[in-house]
């Protein structure tokens, strides 16, 4: 199998801080240092990018020595959470910026977009504004003229093509800016983001025309996403960096699970006292999969199981307390509520069944009581978890408010009248 | 073990492009800059459009700069300081002098300011840093061509009046110095403009140094008017001394140009260009870390 990329050993240094105090001195010295032909003395310092953590030094790597080789025609994702150095890859492999250390060899052009509509000139027309966008990107200017119909088709504002772009509408600027990107006719494309811009059903035209590109085209992509359902779709398989390092690169579903597996560090766990004088109370809620495993990332289309573990103070069979169980959204509406029968064992545990949550935030509040009557213990606004879309009909609307689940919907067609 | 295995299957693929963290300084990729000359053209095309869009007089205003300004030299240096001009008209002697330096301070101006002005453009797409200058250089050489028609003019209309036009052969030699004019302002711009992207201190210095170093070159005076002043030292150090009375005995037929002088301001030319490319090229790569 043909590579289009080889990546030997980067790494990035970025000096945080001002660079004003310092960096003379700094430069100076390591000036000294590159005539007599020794190391730089600042590459030794410096430590991994943990932003959670006060670092010593002034200097933290945002990648380490990350390889990693792509085969010619594939989808690759990169994943990771903000930090992670994924933007600075990107900018490595786009030439925007040289690594400190290690190397990288491409096979063809490449042509990275890193944001939609750089250069673009609010003064010239949309028909003036292809051509420097186009040639920005690295086309020649009979290949954007061949390609000028098709790009405005794709933009779908042919009206307004001779109009400056100041007057047109961020619509129509986003999508214009990538109809020329997306006609570009190199090997090798770079993608951050940029299908998080436009509305629905721009995205979803994206979104086809990159599948598009490197199914049918055979053109190698990258693509940057938190779109984890995005990145799913469209790439086989994917990286995950983590504080700068490579974690994975494998099969992009099992990427995402080790990318999920990350966030279950801060505890999603309620844990209540060992010893009470109330009837019952809790001692643990949690949520988990089906094996009880800690979880606190649910993919839309997965059952979210709650765990209680139970104390008895009374004999369990001769009472008629119950469990009340509450979802809230991140703005602590209350969501939907349940009722458990009267508990007699110690540990309960309830399923919220798949494609119910919709992606987002949600806790739970939770009691143990006699229906209006007695109250006896109670968690509040606990045990957050997260639901991810990996790929529901709702996925092409981005971040806009579709509510918090899944409608149980059936649409039915018919014509009521016939037309002769 | 892994290295061998992996220098193996680097045998067996060629690439196009290798990029390393210590790269060779000398490389410059001028050959990809070669690729990208349709992007130059547009840039200096968008200059122009963007720059003249939503005014009513357009390119005219090229006109204003260089008459408002032959005009107070006329008066300060000519009718009240009383300064010669070696026989040329004043009028032309001061345009055509003022012409020629614009070219060289706009070109230096605008260059010097390449990173700081594209700071956010470089930020998100790659294409030969050197594209920009390069397109800088021929626009103001476009601007130039337009304010030398207004030198032209004045000649022509002098030509009646007293001051006949001296054609010949040494025309030709104009395009030279207008390259070698355009090679020093980028040499020096693209010098300038690294050092900004650290100390910005440099584009401040700048503006007025532009403005000084005018005083030490021959634009208002003739150079045989200072022929045994003291300060002459400061004057010949100056590399532009010989492009300005160069550019008037090519173009009026009368200044004075000493062979030495001509090599010395090439020489220094060459340099500088060579130093400029460098050391914009280094700090090109990885400039945006630190803007």
């Amino acid at each position: 199998m043909v590579k289009a990329i080889r990546v030997d050993g980067i790494s990035k240094q970025y000096r945080l801080g001002q660079t004003g105090t310092g960096s003379l001195a700094h430069d100076i010295n390591r000036f000294w240092y590159t005539i007599r032909g020794k190391e730089d003395p600042y590459l030794q310092i410096g430590e991994i990018n943990d932003r959670a953590h006060k670092g010593s030094s002034a200097y933290v790597w945002s990648l380490k020595d990350i390889s990693f080789e792509i085969e010619q025609g594939s989808a690759v994702g990169i994943i990771g959470r903000n930090g992670a150095g994924k933007s600075t890859l990107l900018k490595i492999l786009s030439l925007i910026t040289a690594p400190t250390g290690g190397s990288f060899k491409v096979k063809g052009r490449i042509a990275s977009l890193l944001e939609v509509g750089t250069g673009f000139h609010p003064e010239l027309s949309g028909r003036e504004n292809v051509f420097l966008n186009g040639a920005i990107l690295g086309m020649r200017k009979k290949e954007i003229k061949l390609k000028f119909d098709d790009i405005v088709d794709f933009a779908g504002i042919e009206r307004y093509i001779d109009t400056p772009v100041k007057r047109y509408s961020s619509g129509m600027y986003v999508r214009l800016a990538f109809a020329v990107a997306a006609h570009l006719e190199s090997e090798i494309l770079i993608l951050d983001e940029v299908l998080a811009v436009g509305d629905a059903e721009f995205q979803k035209k994206c979104f086809g025309k990159m599948n598009e590109v490197s199914k049918r085209e055979g053109r190698t992509i990258l693509f940057v996403s938190h779109n984890l359902g995005a990145v799913k779709q469209l790439c086989n398989s994917s990286i995950l960096l983590d504080r700068g390092k490579l974690v994975v690169h494998e099969k992009t579903s099992n990427v995402i699970k080790s990318y999920m597996e990350q966030f279950t560090n801060t505890s999603p766990i309620f844990e209540g006292p060992v010893n009470s004088e109330k009837k019952i109370w809790f001692r643990k809620i949690y949520p988990s999969d089906s094996d009880k495993r800690l979880k606190d990332q649910f993919f839309h289309d997965e059952e979210i199981y709650f765990n209680f573990e139970l104390s008895f103070n009374i004999f369990r069979s001769k009472h008629d307390y119950s469990i009340f169980f509450m979802v809230m959204d991140s703005n602590k509406t209350r969501l939907f509520s349940s009722e458990s029968k009267i508990i007699t064992s110690d540990t309960v545990q309830l399923v919220i069944e798949s494609n119910f949550l919709v992606r987002g935030s949600y806790s739970i509040h939770a009691f143990i009581h006699k229906p209006r009557t007695e109250q006896i213990d109670i968690a509040e606004d606990v045990c957050n978890f997260k639901i991810i879309d990996n790929g529901s009909d709702l996925l092409i609307h981005g971040d806009y408010d579709y509510g918090n689940v899944f409608g149980r919907i059936n649409w039915k067609y018919s014509d009521a009248l016939q037309l002769h | 073990m892994n290295d061998i295995h992996l220098e193996h299957a680097a045998e067996e693929q060629k690439w196009d492009r290798e990029v390393n963290a210590q790269n060779d300084l000398f490389d410059l990729h001028l050959n990809e800059v070669w690729n990208y000359r349709d992007l130059i053209m547009l840039f200096v095309w968008r200059d122009f459009v963007a720059q003249y869009k939503q005014t009513v007089l357009g390119p005219v205003w090229q006109f204003v700069q260089p008459a408002l300004t032959t005009f107070v030299f006329l008066l300060l240096f000519n009718k009240i300081a009383k300064l010669p001009t070696d026989g040329i008209a004043p009028v032309v002697f001061y345009l055509s002098g003022i012409t020629l330096w614009n070219y060289f301070s706009n070109c230096l101006v605008t260059i010097s300011n390449t990173f700081v002005n594209n700071a956010y453009i470089f930020g998100k797409v790659y294409f030969p840093r050197l594209v920009l200058p390069i397109s800088l250089v021929i626009s103001n050489m476009v601007k130039f061509g337009l304010q030398f028609l207004l030198v032209v003019v004045v000649m022509i209309y002098y030509h009646f009046n007293g001051y006949p036009l001296q054609i010949g052969f040494r025309l030709l030699l104009m395009p030279l110095l207008l390259v070698q004019m355009a090679a020093l302002g980028l040499g020096l711009g693209l010098i300038i403009s690294s050092i900004t992207t650290k100390y910005r201190d440099f584009s401040v210095l700048l503006a007025f140094a532009v403005q000084l170093i005018m005083y030490a070159t021959p634009v208002v005076f003739p150079l045989s008017y200072v022929d045994d002043h003291r300060y002459r030292f400061f004057i010949n150090i100056n590399p532009l001394t010989s492009i300005i009375e160069s550019f008037r005995l090519v173009l009026l037929n009368r200044g004075t140009v000493e062979m030495y002088g001509v090599f010395y301001s090439i020489g220094f030319t060459i340099v500088t260009l060579i130093i400029g490319m460098i050391f914009f090229n280094k700090v090109g790569k990885t400039f945006i870390d630190t803007v």
